[in-house]
């Protein structure tokens, strides 16, 4: 009985210490999205602590449309997109080959992507930077193709060992039908990664979602910048005006928070996978 | 011959695209921070070579100094209170068998947000104005912790709170790494050790704490990586606080946006091989540590 007493207090402590670290994480949300529907005059008198007297779109509207979010929101779409995939294609091609395919200095290059991804480059903005400048490749394409790389070594190393766990049955039944290499990947290898693509698909695209540094250098054209230097510009732009910056944030929060409650296993497993190799 | 010639040719065509990208934008780079370095380049007149003097600036440079200062400062409050905090969530959570999976799902949210978007919510938390009633102080107020209200952001606590958001936002990074490796612990130890009477504190001493000291040195490296390159969050929270939370990053970034482009390479250089040394000599201890107790790495 004693014990059973314990037991339960322990598992109350247990819950109320857990729920209060949640709840932190939970009420800056929650106090965002309910300011988002105030207008200022309702949110200078109460700061957001109340609810909404009605849910008041217009803060969305003005964002959304008038201050070109719509246009930033797609800007991330696209670039996100176009290096998702090119990491996908670019880094399943090399990885089939590290795991499958022979030729001379195979492991030496794949020794020098493994390196790459351990050592740190704190300012490794600074070349690029330089770089695209002097190509003039600033803004999309260099942009793109420099978030590539980012993902790059981390995606050719985990398609490598999972390729090199699978069995080579079905790729040698598919040489004997006489596929050549590259449909061989295509057909063969790329379905049967599909696991590790989903892990390489989520890390890299919030990778470059998120990604502010390298984004805020590059577009010198306010048209052509992704959501997160747009946020940056617009919050200091609208310094007072709190209640269009909620919903702003809004607007760039919530769909990622949607969309990894509903797949979170696969972000857990995506955004672990880039510190666990390291 | 021909023929084997040829199919490796054809092999090694596969991670051309690779090695392509890769050489521009990471192996080109790498050598080329080592040059500008030791250059003085404004990205408009040519370079010219001035040997080692941006080291010595940057060595001299009080500003870079503060920042790293500014920087530990913060690792600091991340190894410590993040991690220690990640580390009893970690364990509570593994105890328990409710509610599991919400936990899981509520303390992963921050590190999957980008840090602007927590450091500009976050600001306008602790900051909004008009300065002094904001909202985080209202809030006080409302639940009767009136005499707790503070100057958030002000100059005095400005460092120590950007530390803590700064922990907030990656305390759920090291609670889900920790987690894992507290579940890959075989059940069995544990029964084995309380069949020969050991205690819940001799379990965690004895069995826990050796057998996830590498989960646990991979979280204290990747803390020190990451909070001494931390930079956007801390930008959209404070933007420097006239020098009170610059951290390195920021001034690299400030150097380049004004165009003095070899100091920044130099400063970059700087951190990152102490930063190189930091990580080797933790996994090196770690080690060292396994060997004396005797636990196999995993």
């Amino acid at each position: 009985m004693y014990y059973q007493a314990k037991k339960v207090v322990i598992i109350i402590v247990l819950h109320a210490f857990l729920l209060s670290v949640a709840l932190s994480c939970i009420f800056p949300f929650l106090w965002m999205i309910n300011v988002s529907f105030k207008d200022q005059k309702e949110f200078n008198s109460d700061y957001g602590l109340k609810f909404p007297r009605r849910l008041n779109w217009d803060n969305y509207k003005e964002v959304i449309l008038k201050e070109g979010f719509w246009r930033y929101f797609l800007n991330s779409i696209f670039y996100t997109f176009i290096t998702v995939l090119l990491i996908v294609l670019v880094s399943s091609l090399s990885a089939y080959s590290f795991s499958r395919l022979q030729f001379p200095g195979k492991n030496v290059i794949f020794y020098m992507f493994l390196t790459a991804m351990m050592i740190p480059l704190p300012a490794g903005f600074v070349p690029v930077y330089i770089l695209l400048k002097q190509l003039h490749l600033l803004n999309r394409t260099g942009y793109v193709l420099a978030m590539t790389n980012m993902g790059l070594s981390l995606s050719i190393y985990l398609l490598k060992t999972f390729f090199d766990q699978l069995p080579r049955d079905l790729e040698d039944a598919a040489r004997i039908d006489g596929c050549n290499k590259l449909r061989i990947w295509w057909h063969v290898g790329l379905p049967l990664v599909a696991p590790a693509l989903a892990v390489v698909v989520i890390f890299n695209a919030l990778n470059v979602w998120n990604e502010f540094v390298l984004a805020s250098l590059m577009f010198t054209n306010d048209n052509l910048m992704p959501l997160q230097v747009g946020l940056m510009e617009f919050s200091n732009r609208m310094v007072t005006q709190h209640t269009l910056i909620m919903a702003a944030l809004t607007v760039a929060a919530l769909p990622i928070i949607l969309l990894y409650v509903r797949m979170q296993q696969q972000f857990v497993k995506g955004l672990t996978a880039g510190a666990l190799v390291g | 011959m021909n023929l084997a010639v040829k199919e490796k040719t054809v092999n090694f065509s596969f991670i051309i695209p690779a090695l392509f990208i890769f050489t521009i934008f990471w192996v080109y780079p790498f050598f080329y921070t080592f040059i500008l370095s030791f250059q003085e380049n404004d990205l408009i007149s040519p370079p010219q070579f001035i040997g080692w003097s941006n080291f010595k600036v940057v060595f001299t440079s009080p500003d870079w100094w503060s920042s790293m200062y500014n920087g530990a400062f913060i690792t600091f409050w991340a190894l410590t209170f993040q991690n220690i905090l990640a580390f009893m969530l970690a364990l509570g959570v593994d105890k328990i068998i409710r509610l599991r999976k919400f936990y899981r799902i509520v303390f992963f949210i921050l590190p999957v947000l980008s840090e602007i978007i927590i450091g500009l919510l976050m600001k306008q938390f602790l900051a909004g104005e008009p300065i002094g009633r904001d909202v985080l102080n209202h809030l006080l107020h409302n639940i009767g912790l009136g005499f707790m209200t503070e100057s958030w952001l002000g100059t005095e606590r400005v460092r120590l709170i950007t530390a803590l958001v700064h922990c907030w936002k990656g305390f759920g990074w090291a609670f889900v790494i920790l987690l894992a490796g507290l579940q890959s612990i075989p059940e069995q130890l544990y029964e084995a050790a309380r069949i020969d009477g050991a205690s819940a504190w001799q379990c965690f001493i004895r069995i826990t704490f050796p057998l996830l000291m590498p989960v646990i040195t991979l979280v204290v490296v990747l803390t020190i990586l990451g909070t001494m390159q931390a930079f956007a969050m801390i930008l959209a929270l404070t933007g420097g606080a006239g020098g009170l939370t610059t951290v390195p990053v920021m001034v690299i970034y400030d150097h380049l946006r004004h165009n003095i482009a070899g100091l920044a390479a130099a400063e970059g250089l700087i951190l990152g091989i102490i930063l190189v040394i930091v990580s080797f000599t933790m996994f090196f201890i770690s080690k060292k540590i396994r060997e004396k107790y005797g636990v196999l790495s995993s």
